[in-house]
């Protein structure tokens, strides 16, 4: 009788949240495509095509899925392809916040509050990593033979240009009063690459960018840019993990939190209700194990965002970036 | 000696019916995509990553891999029957390729095409296998200085070996560099000569630009000249490909040559496109056959193909030991390996013993696999050729179409593409060389990043190219190549020099 009134009230409980679910009303009718800002390979792309395959293990859509890279232009290509897509109600493009950093800083064809925002998945850390052997034994040693060395000699390398690599490293450079040479890399594989071999001195890697060159010995982090340490978890190296990295805040880099948000737009011009259809997915997609399990063994954390709460994250941040880019003279327009 | 036993662990990895089925079936579908250009390796890889989601990480690479073989097989192949290079590091393949089959020696052709690739594919896994910790750690070497010397000398050795008229020349290296430098610039960070059009964000596509020059460009002179294909008389039967077998060892310099600039290439972060435009420059100026080159010398396809996979199965070592892709595919397994939970570095090949050997042993596997059932399909290619030029040359514009629009899915390549092959045509009709073009646009955007990095890190000091041993080895290695012609010139004033430059594309 106690299982009876227990899968009753699970049936009230679920009944409870359908309603959202039913008053949308729209389902898909036709394939859906999956724009990825980014070339195969990548962040960009294991997040979209991971959520690829858990709505395919879990059938939380009733069509099929499509992913297609359209990378050019740092992700310009994508973005601007679903613009142009404006009303299609089946196309999903992935990014980050780059969909709105790129039209402060390059001509392109879209502006940022065009798209429709859906959701963010998880966030991205940032790290600062230097060579396994240099002389520093913590950020704030690092930071002090900076300031030491004549500006420009010391060389942080990072993805892109004008990108959250090197806004961070601006971010840094503010707060501590010092400067490095800036050297853009094609991708942040590269310049992790590029500091195990001792050409540059140090990167803001995301974790899982810098991951196997820090369990080969080859770089250690110095801090994480996040309000507090990173979950605790299994030794990543030498009886160290990732939440034995102390913050930037506890070394006394004056930038607490840098993270990059991995995000979902819909073209522009499709109503609430494909949008909520759409988020709802993403949702349940986000309460999978799977998902859990991916956001973990990358080294992201799993923080789900509506489009509300992604609409003010994404004025916050473009807000703080033009200031930042007027200052640095990178402003477009 | 330690690597060797790693090896033999690896085939009884490898060497499970499971495997071996995968690996037939991945070089069958490789072949299938990579004779229709375009569709091609990255494509046909990536249409297979979410089959692998649910597979042991050995079984997925070898799946992986055998596809990647198979369709760079399969891109040989297009290049020698149609003149449409079907990956960019078989366009050098296309100089003599094409030449021959037009005369009639298409089994040949790619008989040889696809023996010498894969002794090359051999030379580059027994280098990886014996020389594995060392690669690595030299390859770690490269910063952007080295990279730039190392694209300058590929470049010096292509263009200074052609001969041909300097300023047509310097006019096609030009436009190369124009083209290349169309869309994001990852150094400023800014947009260029996109014009305010969306379609030029992504940039000029390499291949459809070589689709247009060659593959249109070369249908448009075949219809002004002959409206045929000139007569396809010799006899397609299972003999040519054993006869053509038989004559590749007289070619041997040319294969160790090759091999060795595919190996150096692979290793160093040069990649299997500049490795085949480097070995065919060489091979052209050192060759007793050079003056032949262009019109059809099987030396011409030995040099490419040899390189080209020489490098591209070298470059398979510092994809997993440092985690950077050496082509858009590799970026593709990349990214499967971190989906299947591994993490590319210096400790895969600690940690998953059974992973990096069971796939390196089952290069060797799926390498031969590749050759024989890609010499399997020779006589029925090369039967192709037999069928009259007006169904041949429909066939040609389809399979441009197709490839050029699966690029990137879109209308505006098939414009781009009909643009460059009038302009493949008029550089013909008026003597302009392609392959410069060509080398300059694929080779242009990686150079001149790595020249700006270097800028940036020298603060505009010139000395950083002869900054430490390696990269100054390099660089004035690359000046002396550029610098042979008027060496040669100076010693032996009063000899003329047989200029195959006309036949270069």
């Amino acid at each position: 009788m106690r299982m009876t009134i227990a899968a009753f009230g699970a049936v009230l409980g679920l009944s409870a949240t359908l309603p959202a679910a039913v008053a949308a009303e729209w389902k898909p009718t036709k394939p859906v495509e999956f724009v990825v800002a980014s070339g195969p390979g990548g962040g960009t792309d294991n997040f979209a095509r991971t959520v690829q395959a858990i709505i395919g293990k879990y059938d939380l859509l009733p069509v099929s899925v499509i992913v297609s890279n359209k990378g050019g232009g740092s992700g310009a290509e994508g973005f601007v392809y679903t613009k142009l897509a404006g009303g299609d109600t089946h196309k999903l493009i992935f990014g980050t916040s780059n969909e709105w950093l790129l039209p402060l800083v390059s001509k392109v064809a879209w502006k940022p509050e065009e798209l429709t925002p859906v959701a963010a998945m998880a966030f991205d850390e940032f790290v600062l990593w230097t060579k396994a052997d240099a002389p520093y034994k913590d950020a704030a040693d690092y930071v002090k033979a900076l300031k030491a060395a004549p500006e420009g000699k010391f060389r942080m390398g990072g993805a892109q240009s004008k990108d959250t690599d090197q806004i961070l490293t601006r971010l840094i450079e503010k707060g501590i009063g010092a400067r490095w040479t800036y050297v853009p890399f094609r991708s942040g594989g590269e310049a992790g690459v590029q500091l195990a071999g001792g050409h540059i001195d140090s990167n803001v890697n995301n974790p899982s960018e810098s991951l196997g060159a820090w369990r080969g010995g080859q770089v250690k982090p110095l801090c994480v840019f996040s309000p507090e340490r990173l979950p605790e978890g299994p030794a990543v190296t030498e009886g160290k993990g990732w939440h034995d990295i102390p913050t930037c805040k506890e070394e006394g880099i004056p930038v607490a939190e840098y993270r990059m948000p991995r995000t979902v737009f819909l073209p522009p011009k499709v109503s609430d209700g494909v949008r909520e259809y759409y988020e709802g997915v993403l949702r349940r997609v986000a309460e999978t194990p799977e998902w859990k399990e991916f956001v973990t063994r990358t080294s992201q954390t799993a923080r789900f965002m509506d489009a509300e709460q992604l609409k003010t994250f994404m004025a916050k941040d473009q807000k703080s970036s033009t200031e930042l880019f007027r200052e640095e003279g990178w402003l477009v327009n | 000696m330690e690597n060797l036993e790693a090896l033999m662990h690896g085939f009884t990895v490898a060497l499970t019916v499971h495997h071996m089925a995968l690996m037939i079936g991945g070089v069958l579908l490789g072949i299938l995509v990579g004779v229709l250009p375009g569709l091609g390796a990255p494509n046909g890889v990536t249409l297979l990553l979410p089959l692998t989601f649910t597979m042991d990480p050995v079984s997925a690479i070898i799946l992986l891999t055998s596809t990647y073989w198979g369709a760079l097989f399969g891109g040989s192949t297009t290049s020698i029957l149609f003149n449409i290079p079907g990956e960019p590091s078989s366009v050098a393949t296309t100089f003599d390729g094409h030449p021959m089959a037009r005369q009639g020696r298409a089994a040949e052709a790619l008989t040889t095409a696809f023996l010498s690739a894969g002794f090359g594919a051999l030379v580059g896994i027994v280098t990886i296998t014996l020389l594995s910790s060392f690669v690595a750690s030299f390859a770690l070497r490269f910063a952007p200085p080295e990279y730039f010397a190392v694209y300058f000398l590929a470049f010096a050795s292509f263009v200074a070996f052609g001969g041909g008229k300097p300023l047509k020349t310097i006019v096609s290296i030009v436009t190369g560099f124009a083209l290349a430098t169309v869309g994001m610039d990852i150094v400023s960070g800014g947009m260029r000569l996109t014009f305010d059009m969306p379609e030029l964000i992504r940039g000029v596509s390499f291949l459809v630009v070589v689709i247009g020059l060659f593959g249109i460009g070369e249908l448009l002179l075949t219809m002004e000249e002959t409206l045929e294909f000139r007569p396809v008389s010799a006899h397609l039967s299972p003999r040519a490909v054993l006869q053509a077998a038989a004559r590749l060892p007289r070619y041997w310099v040319a294969l160790l040559r090759s091999a060795a600039i595919g190996v150096w290439m692979g290793i160093t972060p040069g990649g299997p496109t500049a490795a085949s435009f480097m070995s065919y420059g060489i091979a052209r100026r050192f060759s007793r056959n050079g003056a032949r080159f262009g019109r059809g010398e099987p030396e011409g396809i030995v040099s490419p193909e040899t390189a080209d996979h020489a490098a591209g199965t070298a470059a398979m070592l510092p994809m997993l030991a440092l985690g950077v892709p050496s082509s858009a595919t590799a970026a593709v397994m990349l990214g499967g390996l971190m989906i299947w939970g591994l993490n590319p570095g210096p400790m895969l090949f600690i940690e998953q013993r059974d992973f990096v050997w069971g796939m390196i042993s089952s290069l060797y596997l799926s390498n031969v696999v590749a050759v024989v059932l890609v010499l399997a399909t020779v006589p029925l290619f090369a039967a192709i050729l037999r069928l009259p030029f007006t169904v041949v040359a429909p066939l040609i514009v389809v399979i441009c179409a197709i490839s050029a629009w699966s690029v990137a899915s879109a209308g505006f390549d098939l414009w781009l593409m009909l643009v460059f092959g009038l302009v493949g045509w008029g550089m013909k009709k008026l003597d302009y060389p392609i392959a410069p073009l060509v080398l300059a646009m694929v080779i242009g955007d990686k150079a001149e990043d790595a020249f700006r990095q270097s800028m940036i890190i020298s603060h505009g000091s010139f000395g950083i190219f002869w900054g430490n041993a390696l990269v100054g080895g390099i660089s004035t290695l690359a000046i002396l190549f550029l610098l042979w012609p008027v060496v040669t010139l100076i010693r032996r004033p009063a000899r003329a020099e047989p200029g195959p430059a006309e036949h270069l594309s």
